[in-house]
């Protein structure tokens, strides 16, 4: 099987990824074909070298999988060959989480509008990336749908434009919020439940290098038939439940510690409740005036 | 040894500034190789004390820093259970000596610089063995989940306790009384080693002796049956060797000290491989005199073969199509090492049989 090797500018990381599955090639082309694909010569750094290929030989005859490689190492037990895709943004995710210090990372989205950035976090399912979906098809720029990476000296937030993943009933409450919005294959049963992919748009990757300083973090949670509801919310308490959310807070330690107060004292704070999307972002739209 | 062009970060550690004149390609499979190694922080070191530190290019600056950033939270964290375990330990009021790692960031060793590992190793008197024990479970240590076998193994045979994890931090402590099983054919006389252990000023911390400290990294590494961090440990060596042989009448010590503590082989492979691999300056009398402990030369070009490979960075790029049968006849020859043949037949034969039947529990 002959591989095919995409160097892929996912600014501020360059990506080497090798596959010789026809999903995954399919799957990288379309959502990321706004970025930036480099070729392979001496000026090349990359910051990842991920393949993503069937097991081996033997496992092939039993069951048709995946497997994640980076340098040559499986971090990972194989999944169905049906979620290679997925397996590649999730191993990568683990990739930055585990090897990027230089950086504080929280697990959160941001958006951002008129230099008005919108840090957005919460426990897993809470509904953020729902919201942040919503948000980049009404005109906002999408910075990250999973990472918020905080630069430790100027404590500007840093784009890492990926295509948003968005898991089961918001799989289709945005397809109806956005009909234009770009969505791959839906990739059933995974430990996610359903998952699906947004690409992102041009205008958000033509500006990946483009920071921005936060102004709000937002706790947003859907809730059926719920009014939009905005509390405002205790600093102290932001910052703890922004750390709980960190994927390196503790091995940054005090450099990180300031950076996140820092962020956290400039921006204001809310646990934010909504099941309407359209009403939610007047309401965001508002505080941004 | 192999025909072939040692890998790039052996060539940068024997000679740093070569670095000055990498392209970002070249760039690329370094930093990816001192990681896999486990020497990216070491790396990092090297290259400021050497003060081409200014020549890394961005982007893998970025991992340099990275690397840094994660071994002073290594340090704090190593920091902290260091005091947890003195809390534990001091009412005892017996020498708590820490081994490797912990040993060289308490000595300030260069060693100890950047090295990132994952358990605490202590030694204690073999007679204080089940207080320290007692009192480490005390304070909040846990045994893991192993069964009577296992239990066995490691009280009668082996020359530390069944690792011991802390239930608060989820961090682990290695208990030994001795460098070696005392099954195993050259186990030195624990008591040498106490009679010359060092005091850390102003901490309750002991560590070995000098000389001591490179004959356990060398009796540990080529006893050692994974290779993980084999090139790391090997790097271990040629910085302590570097480092202490500053100091007049070093050398004749140290093969004097091998002697008394039989551990002339492992500081034989220990001096023949760091020169070999990353050039490290032993004296050509020394490794003559050391040579004399050497195996016969057909054993020792087979020794080669294996030690060679099993020695380059855990890295892809460094592998060959032998690497993998190498360190896996390493892994036999660290059992065979462990205990006589009429210990370690019954072990593998129960060890194998709990794999083959799933009840195998780590």
């Amino acid at each position: 099987m002959t591989s095919t090797k995409f160097i892929i500018g996912i600014e501020p990381f360059v990506i080497c990824l090798e596959t010789s599955l026809s999903l995954v090639i399919k799957a990288i082309e379309l959502q990321y074909g706004n970025h930036c694909f480099l070729l392979d010569d001496d000026s090349v750094f990359s910051d990842f070298h991920i393949q993503i290929k069937s097991p081996s030989v033997l496992r092939r005859r039993f069951r048709a999988q995946a497997q994640f490689y980076i340098d040559g190492k499986t971090p990972f037990k194989p999944l169905p060959l049906s979620q290679a895709y997925p397996f590649f943004e999730w191993g990568l995710n683990w990739c930055i989480a585990s090897q990027i210090h230089q950086y504080l990372i929280l697990h959160a989205a941001v958006v951002e509008k008129n230099g008005f950035a919108l840090i957005l976090s919460g426990q897993p399912g809470a509904g953020k990336s729902t919201l942040c979906a919503a948000l980049i098809n009404r005109g906002w720029r999408l910075l990250s749908d999973e990472m918020t990476v905080i630069d430790l000296k100027t404590k500007e937030l840093i784009p890492i434009v990926r295509p948003v993943s968005l898991k089961n009933e918001s799989i289709d409450i945005i397809k109806k919020f956005a009909p234009e919005a770009i969505f791959g294959d839906s990739f059933c049963d995974t430990a996610k439940g359903t998952v699906s992919h947004l690409k992102p748009g041009r205008t958000c990757v033509e500006n990946s290098t483009k920071r921005a300083i936060a102004k709000v973090v937002i706790f947003p949670r859907y809730k059926e038939g719920a009014k939009t509801n905005l509390q405002v919310l205790d600093k102290g308490q932001t910052v703890i439940k922004l750390a709980d959310n960190a994927f390196n807070y503790n091995v940054v330690g005090a450099q990180g510690f300031n950076a996140l107060c820092d962020v956290v004292e400039n921006s204001s704070c809310y646990d934010f409740e909504y099941s309407e999307l359209d009403d939610a972002i007047k309401v965001i739209a508002e505080l941004s005036c | 040894m192999n025909k072939t062009k040692p890998p790039l970060i052996i060539l940068v550690f024997c000679k740093p500034e070569i670095i000055k004149a990498f392209n970002l390609s070249q760039w690329d499979l370094l930093i990816r190789q001192a990681r896999y190694a486990g020497v990216l922080a070491r790396l990092a070191f090297l290259l400021e004390k050497n003060e081409v530190f200014s020549f890394v290019p961005e982007k893998p600056l970025n991992h340099l820093q990275s690397a840094l950033t994660f071994s002073r939270h290594f340090e704090l964290s190593l920091s902290w259970e260091i005091d947890c375990i003195t809390e534990a330990l001091k009412p005892l009021d017996t020498p708590i000596i820490y081994l490797k790692g912990a040993a060289y960031f308490l000595a300030g060793d260069i060693a100890g610089q950047g090295r990132v590992s994952v358990d605490v190793d202590i030694l204690v008197k073999k007679d204080r063995l089940d207080l320290v024990e007692k009192r480490l479970i005390f304070k909040g240590w846990r045994n893991q989940q192993y069964d009577a076998y296992d239990q066995k193994y490691y009280r009668q045979w082996m020359h530390e306790l069944p690792p011991l994890v802390n239930i608060d931090r989820n961090t682990c402590i290695d208990v030994h009384h001795n460098i070696l099983p005392i099954t195993a054919k050259f186990c030195p006389d624990a008591n040498k080693l106490l009679a010359n252990i060092v005091k850390i000023e102003e901490k309750y911390a002991w560590v070995l002796a000098t000389e001591d400290r490179i004959l356990h990294s060398a009796t540990h590494l080529f006893h050692e049956g994974e290779f993980d961090h084999g090139f790391r440990d090997l790097s271990d060596l040629d910085l302590l060797l570097k480092e202490f042989s500053a100091e007049q009448g070093f050398w004749n010590k140290l093969l004097q000290r091998a002697a008394e503590l039989k551990q002339q082989t492992p500081l034989f492979y220990a001096l023949r491989y760091t020169s070999l691999i990353l050039q490290t300056p032993v004296p050509e009398a020394v490794l003559k005199a050391s040579a004399e402990h050497s195996v016969n030369r057909i054993k020792q070009r087979f020794m080669d073969a294996l030690f060679l490979r099993a020695l380059m960075p855990n890295h892809v790029s460094c592998n060959d199509s032998w690497t993998g049968l190498a360190r896996w006849l390493l892994f036999i020859r660290s059992h065979w090492l462990r205990m006589p043949w009429y210990l370690l037949i019954p072990h593998l034969y129960r060890k194998g049989m709990m794999h083959i039947t799933g009840k195998e529990h780590h």
